[in-house]
């Protein structure tokens, strides 16, 4: 059974016709041609197929397509591009938050996640009980990066450069902090 | 995967009736179980209802008091609620625990209370499993336990629920709302997950078609000081081996007035703790007392060979969690001295 489609990836509106069973990320990798967001485990469990759905950094395997008729879908190739990198793929580029790079596409959809979900004020389960039931707003040490990053894996070990590379870029990220309203 | 036909729900009741009418049809919420179980063959329906677009997304003050959280909330979202956070920290907590941050932007309440047991034979097409096939056997009764029950199983299934979240709301007293083709209503969440018995199929007393629109939770001062613990395998993205949702309220002389426990990765639904709770009240809350309360519930445990190592972790989830709440009650609360001087 099919379903005609519209998402608006990466900026530009795309009519698609899919069988039911496709998931965002079959229809992105293979009817529309946009291989940013990779096939690790097609599960749940790797983070790399990692995208932002309206916004939101969601697992593309499995969510269905028909699913997400409508939506707006912004993959790691739509964040930038190599003549104007997104801050996260330069922090990325800097810290060696990468090697085979497999992984990256999902990493770095998955750390402009975190860093909206943090600006938003959303706790984490490294947040302190106390912190989180008094509301106050959550600061990205490593340990909150490292929770909040932890439906990503990488194969390569690469983890140390990713913490410093999503560390960087939070910091540059939360102009609030000199605001003085904290 | 199975073809199937995709729907989009208008409105609660025409999607019950919908999947009501149609045994091989069923309700998609964020999909991340579901979808994951169609891929793997255990599950095939032929049709999908999307209930993604109903209107079940909010979050509510109840007249009394209490919350109501719309089915389709997102756990993240739920987690992040200022009015969960700072009356239910606990469910917060749970909520945070489980999966990834791409899954809780995606799972939603309903359809983490109505996710599917994580066995391994249950997701393996080629090993006998009652709940998957009734009738074929239980292939963990002699193979894989790590993730298996310590109460209330059955001969014929020994599987657990894999919520964190459930074991939150059992331990608050939730009541799920559920809409049928004709009419709402109210079941506590500690009672809508079965044991196994003899038909391990069937993994709540929904009946195919009930739709959940919401969960409530009541007015429960003492939550807002309630922990949740979770031990695992690795320290995050991994489902609980144990853990522990627990509120106390502590009378004036110091000794536990009320008390509420759950337990999760240890049964067939989120345990609620009875006999621990009974055993509390009207004790002076010390860590003896804590320890007393985990025996009375561990008095009912029958762990499988494969999974003995539960019961002390069953011990310590219930003793270092009621201790942690017990210190917050305290700090905020009569004053660590005043409790202890007076009895
Ligand atoms: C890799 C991985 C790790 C995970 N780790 C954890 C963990 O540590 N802790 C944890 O608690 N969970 C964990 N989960 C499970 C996750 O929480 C669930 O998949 C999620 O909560 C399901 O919600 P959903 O909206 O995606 O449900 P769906 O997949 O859409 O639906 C699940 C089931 O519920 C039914 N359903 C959905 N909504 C309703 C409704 N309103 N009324 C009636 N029926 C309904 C569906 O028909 C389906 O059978 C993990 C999942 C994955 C893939
Ligand atoms: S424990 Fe239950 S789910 Fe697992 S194999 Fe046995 S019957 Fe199947
Ligand atoms: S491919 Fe989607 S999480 Fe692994
Ligand atoms: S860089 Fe190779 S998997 Fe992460």
């Amino acid at each position: 059974m099919e379903a005609d489609i519209t998402l608006t990836v990466d900026g530009r509106p795309r009519a698609l016709r899919v069988d039911t069973r496709t998931t965002l990320l079959d229809a992105l990798r293979e009817h529309l041609d946009n291989t940013a967001p990779k096939k690790g485990c097609d599960h749940g469990q790797c983070g790399s197929c990692t995208v932002l759905l309206s916004g939101r950094r969601v697992v593309s395997c499995l969510i269905l397509a028909a699913a997400a008729d409508g939506a707006e879908v912004t993959t790691a190739a739509g964040l930038g591009d190599e003549a104007a990198p997104h801050p996260l793929q330069q922090a990325f580029v800097e810290h060696d938050g990468l090697q085979c790079g497999y992984c990256t596409p999902g990493q770095v959809c998955s750390a402009a996640g975190v860093l909206d979900e943090a600006a938003a004020g959303w706790p984490s389960a490294a947040t302190p009980p106390d912190d989180l039931a008094e509301g106050s707003a959550p600061v990205l040490t490593d340990a909150e990066i490292r929770e909040r990053m932890s439906g990503n894996l990488c194969r390569c070990g690469a983890y140390a450069g990713i913490v410093a590379a999503v560390g960087d870029a939070a910091r540059a990220h939360a102009p609030a902090e000199s605001g003085g309203n904290r | 995967m199975n073809p199937f036909d995709y729907h989009r729900a208008e409105d609660a009741a025409g999607a019950a009736a919908l999947v009501a009418d149609n045994p091989a049809a069923a309700f998609l919420a964020g999909g991340t179980n579901l979808v994951d179980r169609m891929k793997l063959g255990v599950t095939a329906p032929d049709t999908l209802v999307d209930i993604t677009h109903l209107p079940m997304d909010e979050v509510e003050e109840l007249p009394e008091g209490g919350l109501r959280i719309g089915a389709n909330v997102r756990n993240s979202e739920a987690a992040a609620h200022p009015l969960v956070r700072t009356r239910y920290p606990v469910l917060s907590q749970a909520l945070l625990s489980g999966a990834s941050g791409q899954l809780r932007n995606a799972a939603t309440t309903g359809g983490n209370l109505l996710q599917r047991t994580r066995c391994v034979y249950f997701q393996d097409l080629s090993t006998p499993c009652n709940k998957r096939e009734p009738g074929s056997g239980c292939s963990a009764l002699e193979g894989y336990q790590r993730y298996h029950a310590v109460f209330g199983a059955s001969p014929d299934c020994v599987a657990t629920h894999p919520s964190d979240m459930a074991v939150a709301l059992a331990a608050l007293d939730a009541q799920a709302v559920v809409q049928d083709a004709a009419a709402e209503r109210r079941i506590p969440v500690s009672r809508l997950h079965r044991l196994p018995g003899e038909a391990p199929e069937r993994d709540t007393v929904l009946a195919h078609g009930d739709l959940i629109t919401a969960v409530e939770l009541p007015a429960m001062p003492m939550a807002a000081r309630a922990r949740y613990r979770k031990i695992r395998d690795r320290a995050s993205f991994a489902f609980a081996l144990v853990s522990a949702a627990a509120a106390m309220e502590l009378a004036e002389d110091g000794t536990v007035a009320d008390a509420r426990i759950a337990l999760g990765g240890v049964a067939h639904k989120p345990w609620r703790a009875r006999l621990a709770e009974e055993a509390l009240i009207g004790a002076a809350a010390t860590g003896h007392d804590f320890a007393a309360a985990a025996e009375a519930e561990l008095a009912e445990a029958r762990p499988l060979p494969g999974n003995t190592f539960k019961l002390p972790l069953v011990r310590a989830a219930i003793t270092t969690t009621l201790g942690e709440v017990a210190d917050g009650v305290r700090g905020r609360g009569a004053g660590p001295d005043q409790g202890e001087g007076e009895r």
